[in-house]
């Protein structure tokens, strides 16, 4: 089967939070809490157990292209339906000590509901902070990439409800060629800063939900070089062992006199 | 603002509100230009909201790291001991304080998971990538160990003298103790190889200060039973001298990734535990380790210093992932 994909794109999404709804209303998730946070138009803020898709709502210095804002600085309000990134390489798959977290036939990361004992060494390996404990439930939750419409042949509730199709859904390598070109046509029309986010050179090993942004990443709270967290494991057991063998020296040395 | 009287609300005032609004923008804007300017680091953060999520865990797991610590090293303990010929009552000791750590730390461990009944699906898999994975196939495995070596131990000292017995309990002493040092440093691996900052980058020091503190605890623990022996006072020594290695290493090291390690509730805390299993447990040691009240006053201080370190750090761990900066400002210069 193919690798599916999501590649979501900053320049066409208008934030209407349609794809947070239609998450919502597909996968039957709980609330995240009705208050106003300050920020922008986003009251979502950020990813978590019960919100699998968050849109993000920039407010930058900084022109767009040859827009003009209707204020004399330059001025930008950039929006972006952000996701759990189904990482080539998952934090939270590697860390997973029941084998609730699976890869999926079609390549996305896939928590078990049934076999989650909820006990959250996922939350803290995984480099995007997407997936979370649901204190009311006990177990962590996070996007499943519909993997039951993905099942029924159909695509997924966010990618259908997007009304000006930011949200692509596809073959992986597909869409990171329409990325590649979108980028390409985009800084031809004057957007210089368009740019792929797909950590792809580092230990994630690239993204199976990708995004086409403007300018740096850390502006949408996306790591700029994140790291799968078993890449730590090498140098925290050696030393380990070297402590251990100290130790056991010192005890011997103890009892010896 | 108070004796000031309320503006009334006409079309002139709308028109006021409205240019207030719009000139505090244009100087939000203008103030916001610097920091928001893409620099060498980078953009800032998304309003500041943290880019990582905090660990969940409660005060069980804290709790078993310190208890999990003094078990692993008193196995190691008893198995030295008893290598050395020493005392078989401090050996029973040993084995007994790392047999009741085994049997209180799968309580708590099962009491921190959002879904306890489902404990057993821990033992479905067997994963070596997955410190949490290793650690519940380790402490099961401890377990064992430990409590064949305590049954085998308590046989033979009722003059039940077999070899079957014997070579049982050298089987259980030897497998316990080296375990028990996977059982007292796979914890230290566990926050280590993690997502957030504070852990990931002391993830060399973690194991050294795990091991040490659970040592130091282990003797701690027989100096109170009442072993105020050479070798208790030579291991006390040591993990003390080296806790205070560790201190000064915090202190002198200065990052940014460790702001959590130094400030807030999880410094405060870290300088404190960091202190009682140092430099006071070995100025306690030095000056008034003659008399059998220093030294259960040593004892105490470390267990205190080394109980309260693992919850500094799980603290610690909470606040560097609220930090997006720190984490985009490593990341940016590897």
């Amino acid at each position: 089967m193919p690798i599916s994909a999501f590649l979501t794109d900053a320049s066409l999404c208008i934030g209407c939070k349609a794809c947070e709804v239609a998450c919502k209303e597909w996968n039957e998730v709980p609330d995240d809490g009705f208050s106003w946070s300050g920020h922008s138009y986003d009251n979502t803020r950020a990813l978590g157990a019960s919100t699998w898709r968050h849109v993000l709502f920039l407010e930058q210095p900084h022109r767009m292209g040859a827009q003009l804002a209707g204020i004399n600085e330059p001025f930008r309000w950039q929006f972006l339906s952000d996701v759990c990134k189904h990482c080539a390489n998952a934090g939270c798959l590697e860390a997973c000590p029941t084998g609730s977290i699976v890869r999926t036939e079609v390549g996305s990361v896939f928590v078990q509901p049934d076999i989650c004992n909820g006990c959250g060494y996922c939350v803290v390996s995984c480099p995007f902070g997407v997936i979370e404990k649901r204190p009311e439930d006990g177990r962590a939750f996070k996007c499943t990439f519909c993997y039951d419409r993905q099942k029924a042949g159909l695509i997924p509730a966010c990618a259908k409800a997007c009304p000006t199709e930011s949200i692509q859904f596809g073959d992986l390598e597909v869409l990171r060629l329409r990325g590649k070109k979108r980028v390409q046509n985009l800084q031809e029309r004057g957007y210089s800063d368009a740019r792929i986010y797909d950590p792809q050179e580092t230990s994630v090993g690239g993204i199976h939900a990708f995004s086409v942004i403007f300018g740096e990443p850390e502006a949408y709270n996306l790591p700029p070089a994140p790291e799968v967290p078993t890449v730590y494991l090498k140098s925290a057991w050696t030393s380990a062992f070297i402590s251990a063998a100290i130790i056991v020296a010192i005890v011997c040395a103890a009892f010896a006199i | 603002m108070k004796t000031a009287a309320k503006p009334k609300m006409t079309e002139e005032r709308l028109e006021e509100i409205r240019k207030a609004a719009s000139e505090s923008t244009k100087e939000t804007l203008a103030t916001q230009e610097s920091p928001r300017k893409p620099s060498a680091q980078g953009e800032q953060s998304y309003y500041g909201l943290p880019a990582l999520k905090a660990p969940v865990w409660t005060w069980e797991v804290p709790l078993y790291f310190f208890l999990g610590g003094i078990a692993g090293l008193s196995a190691c303990v008893a198995f030295v001991a008893q290598s050395f010929r020493s005392d078989p009552a401090l050996i029973r000791v040993s084995l007994w304080a790392a047999l009741l750590g085994a049997a209180m730390c799968p309580v708590l461990l099962i009491a921190d998971l959002g879904r306890p009944t489902r404990f057993l699906n821990m033992l479905r898999v067997f994963k070596l990538r997955s410190a949490m994975s290793l650690g519940a196939w380790i402490l099961a495995a401890f377990s064992g160990f430990a409590f064949l070596a305590v049954v085998c131990f308590e046989i033979l000292l009722r003059g039940f003298t077999n070899p079957l017995w014997t070579s049982l309990l050298w089987l259980g002493e030897t497998s316990a103790a080296a375990v028990g040092l996977l059982l007292a440093s796979y914890t230290a691996v566990l926050i280590g190889a993690t997502a957030i900052p504070v852990w990931s980058e002391n993830r060399k020091l973690l194991p050294v200060h795990f091991l040490t503190s659970g040592l130091g605890c282990s003797a701690a623990i027989l100096e109170l039973a009442g072993f105020l022996i050479p070798a208790t006072q030579v291991l006390g020594f040591a993990a003390s001298g080296i806790e205070t290695l560790i201190e000064i290493f915090l202190e002198v090291r200065k990052r940014p990734v460790d702001a959590p390690l130094h400030q807030g509730k999880s410094g405060t805390t870290l300088r404190i535990a960091g202190l009682l299993e140092g430099p006071i447990a070995l100025f306690l040691r030095v000056f008034w380790g003659s008399v059998p009240a220093g030294r259960y006053a040593a004892a105490v201080c470390f267990l205190i210093g080394a109980l309260l370190s693992r919850y500094a750090w799980i603290w610690a761990g909470r606040a560097s992932a609220r930090d997006p900066n720190v984490l985009f400002q490593l990341q940016r210069q590897t």
